[in-house]
């Protein structure tokens, strides 16, 4: 199984542990994420009215570079950004033929775009991966965070049911860890506004945890940088146990036997080297 | 103030630009018990619709509302009459922006300990959405 893999930002800093670990455990999966040369950054968020089309210049060249192959992401921004502009340069021609004319390229909409987690589910399929575990996570309670833009807006993203999603638990459950439902586990972490109103991105983020713990979850995954910012850096010190957060893959890499905590280790160790050499 | 909407110019840009016609909502306020932040709202969510309907442009241009909405699309996933709230809060935040001279909000707003800290994706949403 041969995809293009778009990393985006904070795969390459914050959330270097999520490529890390996804690359690691794809590779022991078969999966050949290929990375795409000289890409850019999304945009991060994508732009709500049309008449934005400089928003759409990153997502849409990126989109065109995947040269028609199946183009995987792990970021749920990265994500959710590529499909939604996938969606609108298959629906509004003007719009396309704008963007495409001042990029000089063709390109109409075409390609299957993916989150990782699609990759597990539709294509390797969640039983195989369960086969392929060597160190199931018996008895750890993990709960599934989804946030926002994985699941919204549901027609165009078209990932799980938006109110009701199971992808997640469904990957927990191969994994061999217990699954943990919480109410709140489709809510906003405040994205964004932990930036300009952090007080805003304190109250979500407390109600987030709070619903896991109560639920019983030792654990929390995600799929989004910016949601486990949030969930580690918002989080209100109550003196209890704090729910731990982790990136999916991490837990993936686990329960495949594979060494991601020595996997992060030296990707620090590589990152502090760099950074001393400046 | 205006009371009306008739020939305003950013009900007929959102009308353009995002689909979504304030008209078409019959304020059930679904979209206000969706939403996870209205604690720190000025105007809860359809309020602001409301006061599309009513036109009133200069007091949605000072309401901290649309700058509170994360885009986390929660409303538009619950309107029984399938508008994009998110859409519209996008149409009220880039009036004010095209508006006014320079940014809302930059690199010198934050505080190194946050530029230390802050994942990649975070900058570069908060500046996009509070930005030209």
């Amino acid at each position: 199984m041969r995809y293009r893999y778009f990393p985006g930002c904070t795969l390459k800093g914050q959330a270097k542990n999520m490529e890390n670990t996804t690359m690691a455990a794809a590779s022991a999966l078969g999966i050949e994420l290929v990375e795409l040369e000289e890409w850019q950054c999304c945009g991060a968020v994508y732009p709500l009215y049309e008449d934005e089309l400089i928003s759409l210049l990153s997502p849409v060249r990126t989109l065109a570079a995947a040269e028609g192959e199946p183009l995987v992401s792990l970021c749920a921004a990265c994500h959710h950004v590529l499909k939604r502009a996938q969606e609108l340069m298959q629906r509004n021609e003007e719009a396309r033929d704008k963007v495409t004319d001042y990029l000089e390229i063709e390109y109409k909409g075409e390609g299957r775009v993916l989150h990782f987690l699609e990759v597990l589910r539709d294509d390797l399929g969640f039983d195989k991966l369960a086969e392929m575990i060597k160190k199931p996570l018996e008895g750890k309670k993990v709960a599934a965070y989804y946030g926002c833009l994985l699941l919204r807006p549901s027609k165009v993203m078209q990932f799980d049911d938006p109110e009701n999603p199971t992808i997640m638990e469904d990957f927990i459950k191969a994994l061999g860890a217990e699954v943990v439902k919480s109410p709140y586990r489709t809510e906003c972490c405040g994205a964004y506004l932990s930036v300009t109103e952090e007080g805003v991105a304190r109250d979500t983020v407390a109600k987030i945890l709070q619903s896991a713990r109560n639920a019983g979850a030792e654990a929390l995954i995600t799929a989004c940088p910016l949601c486990r910012y949030n969930l580690e850096n918002c989080a209100a010190d109550d003196g209890k146990e704090p729910v731990q957060v982790y990136y999916f893959s991490e837990l993936l890499a686990e329960a495949l036997g594979l060494q991601y905590k020595q996997l992060m280790a030296e990707a620090k160790e590589r990152r502090r080297v760099a950074s001393d050499s400046k | 103030m205006t009371a009306s909407n008739e020939g305003s110019r950013l009900i007929d840009e959102m009308k353009a630009q995002s689909g979504q016609d304030p008209a078409d909502c019959y304020q059930c306020a679904k979209c206000s018990a969706a939403c996870p932040v209205t604690a720190a709202m000025d105007l809860l969510p359809h309020q602001v619709i409301r006061y599309l309907q009513m036109g009133l442009e200069e007091e949605l241009s000072n309401s901290k509302t649309p700058w509170i909405c994360a885009s986390c699309f929660t409303c538009a996933a619950r309107c029984p009459r399938d508008l994009d709230l998110a859409r519209m809060m996008e149409g009220v935040r880039l009036t004010v922006l095209r508006k006014r001279e320079g940014n809302k909000f930059g690199p010198a707003d934050l505080t190194p300990e946050q530029l230390e800290k802050l994942p990649q994706q975070a900058l570069v949403s908060g500046f996009r959405k509070y930005n030209k």
